[in-house]
């Protein structure tokens, strides 16, 4: 029987995936088709753009309109794709190193303009593709291969930044609850302006090996008593904070106009002032 | 038909111009100097045409929206200058890697690195050629007037559509920011280009591999399920694998054939100014041709049989016609604002017996045609 998400949406001839077993990457793309299923996207209208790493590898196994560009320039891009055609649906995936270290400027300045993109990360705290260095969201004293004494850089909160930044839809989740995943990329896709969700993820091989977290079933299962709901967070002291990841809508607004939209209103004082 | 008319613009309003009456819809860029002018003028032009203009955070992400653009069907371009340039090589790479017809202007300043911003000069020769990493075909044009700054500007267009892949359009300060009167064609007048449609979209591949046509570009958006990747990819524009070695040079040899096979015919393009007899060859582009020119026709008042050979098309250069010409030749002069790049291209056309003098000037000041003068009596003194 051929009408399974997989079949529908997946390239089979480039199964297996390149990730390691237990990575989360697998999670967050069956989340994406999912969503898209459910909401019963139209495929031929929408484009993936992706950066390098492992999590944007996940283009090379999806039957859609895919561009797989440089590091940390899957915004860019996707950008120019939005600009020139605003009826595509535009979704970006990306790495914490690809959007928030080499591609942090693309990703402030997206936030800014409010343009409809879905910008989903996958981050697994460590660039995975190079072997496990310290990324932008490297929790401080952690253990990565150019930390083995610890990291010393302060890490960066993707929510508090891309919210502070303008994007009008902005959310946490962790594969650790894949069908919530799947729930706020929905909303994420459904959204009118710059959308962004920060998958909260594991990366078994290098981050987990490097840091002693166990095996990926142990790793997925630490993930239990350290995620807060923002509702339940919001009961909570910062000293019971400390240590927890908060998922969750953090921004889910309308007040600001999306940028192809301000940019129709661009061309139409443009020809008045032509007609003047 | 009905006529154009003549005008009086600068270098870069005619760029901007030419980029909008060739189709160009889609300019994104980040203004820096001496290229801005460009930059200015389609953020007033492009909306009145339904266009989108987009100032963006920087030069990477330029290049990168021009390319997403072209790739949904815009005919897009950016403008630059030297760190500009620099700053857009890798994404230039992803362009060659995945044949996008793009068109992107780098006025040059004196570099290197910032260099003096409002001063001329021509030392991204080089650079045009092998700025971004790996192994690709460049095609750049060279005008040296402001009229043939906008035909060329629709040259680019035509040949980065017809051959899917970037087009630099590469000239100087002067050019750029002169005065000239020229001739601005009619809509009609004028010869576009646009690309070609896949017949069918059933089983469509974005690349092919096989000969030295050029696959026609699906585009994003439209049903074609395509698939871009800047790794090595096969036809179907996903990665191939390490091991497998033919799928790894046959990429690399179509990013050549395709652009070699058609050199003679539709791409190269150079102006030839008294060489047929000349003993004396001097070898120069742009606003330094000029001054080239009136010093071989100030030689050739003086009884020197001197010649001017001005490539048009940059790269790939015209190595074959130069040849044809400087058999003849006991000598060759190149003259150029900078500290010696063109001289390196002439040199493989040369043989020991000719005499090779260069004029270079890299001070931010123009090339006088009396010092041109002076090298082509100078090397009019050789004997063979
Ligand atoms: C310009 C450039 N610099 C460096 C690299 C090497 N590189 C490839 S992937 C990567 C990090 C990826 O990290 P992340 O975005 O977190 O993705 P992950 O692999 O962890 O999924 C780096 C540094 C590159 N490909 N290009």
């Amino acid at each position: 029987m051929k009408n399974n998400i997989y079949d529908k949406y997946l390239v089979e001839e480039k199964m297996p995936t390149m990730w390691c077993p237990g990575c989360g990457n697998g999670i967050v793309l069956q989340s994406i088709i999912r969503a898209i299923d459910e909401m019963d996207l139209d495929p031929e209208k929408i484009v993936f753009v992706s950066g390098i790493g492992c999590s944007s590898r996940a283009v090379n196994y999806l039957k859609f309109d895919c561009m797989h560009t440089n590091h940390g320039r899957a915004i860019a891009f996707a950008t120019g794709i939005k600009m020139a055609n605003p009826e595509l649906k535009v979704i970006v995936l990306t790495g914490d190193g690809d959007c928030a270290s080499i591609g942090g400027n693309h990703l402030i300045h997206a936030c800014r303009r409010n343009i409809d993109l879905t910008v989903i990360c996958m981050n697994n705290s460590n660039y995975g593709m190079t072997g496990g260095q310290y990324s932008p969201t490297t929790p401080l004293n952690s253990f990565t291969k150019t930390s083995v004494y610890g990291s010393y850089e302060p890490p960066f909160d993707l929510c508090d930044l891309t919210k502070s930044a303008g994007a009008t839809y902005v959310a946490r989740c962790a594969t650790y609850l894949p069908v919530q995943m799947k729930d706020i990329i929905k909303k994420a896709l459904n959204h009118h302006g710059l959308s962004f969700v920060d998958c909260a993820s594991d990366c078994p091989s290098l981050y987990g090996r490097l840091n002693r977290l166990g095996d990926a079933g142990e790793m997925m299962l630490r993930w239990k008593d350290r995620l807060v709901s923002v509702t339940q967070s919001q009961k909570m002291s910062e000293e019971e904070l400390k240590d927890k990841v908060i998922w969750g809508e953090f921004v889910n607004k309308s007040d600001r106009m999306e940028y192809t939209d301000i940019y129709k209103e661009n061309i139409r004082r443009a020809k008045e002032a032509a007609h003047e | 038909m009905t006529m154009g008319s003549y005008r009086i613009m600068t270098g870069n309003e005619a760029c901007a111009r030419a980029a909008i009456a060739s189709g160009m819809r889609f300019f994104a860029g980040y203004p820096i100097t001496p290229a801005t002018e460009i930059a200015e003028l389609c953020s007033e032009l492009l909306p009145k045409e339904d266009g989108v203009y987009m100032q963006m955070e920087d030069e990477l992400a330029s290049i990168g929206a021009i390319i997403g653009a072209s790739a949904t069907g815009k005919k897009a371009m950016t403008a630059t200058s030297g760190p500009g340039f620099s700053l857009m090589q890798e994404n230039l790479g992803w362009a060659y890697i995945n044949e996008i017809p793009l068109v992107i202007v780098d006025v040059m300043r004196k570099g290197p690195s910032g260099g003096s911003a409002t001063l001329p000069a021509q030392a991204d020769i080089m650079q045009t050629k092998w700025g971004t990493h790996g192994d690709f075909r460049a095609l750049v044009l060279t005008p040296n007037s402001v009229e043939e700054i906008y035909t060329e500007t629709v040259r680019a267009f035509n040949l980065a559509e017809k051959f899917r892949q970037p087009v630099i359009l590469l000239y100087d300060a002067v050019l750029a920011h002169m005065s000239e009167k020229i001739y601005v064609p009619d809509k009609d007048e004028i010869e576009v280009i646009d690309r070609a449609k896949p017949a069918s979209k059933e089983g469509y591949n974005p690349f092919r591999y096989s000969d030295s046509s050029v696959q026609p570009l699906g585009h994003f958006g439209e049903g074609y399920n395509i698939h871009m990747s800047g790794l090595t990819h096969d036809e179907t524009g996903f990665p191939v694998s390490n091991q497998d070695t033919t799928g790894l040079e046959i990429l690399i040899h179509h990013l050549f054939d395709k652009i070699d096979d058609h050199y003679d015919d539709e791409i190269k393009k150079y102006e030839a100014y008294l060489c047929d007899d000349a003993d004396v060859l001097v070898v120069s582009i742009g606003i330094t041709s000029r001054s080239a020119k009136s010093a071989v026709k100030k030689a050739r008042a003086m009884g020197i049989k001197a010649g001017l050979f001005r490539p048009i098309t940059m790269w790939p250069f015209p190595h074959k016609d130069l040849s044809r010409y400087d058999i003849h030749t006991k000598a060759i002069v190149t003259a150029e604002m900078n500290n010696g790049q063109l001289n390196q291209v002439v040199i493989e056309d040369i043989d020991r017996n000719q005499k090779l003098v260069m004029k270079n000037l890299y001070d931010g000041n123009q090339i006088r045609d009396i010092d041109i003068l002076n090298s082509i009596i100078e090397a009019n003194k050789y004997e063979k």
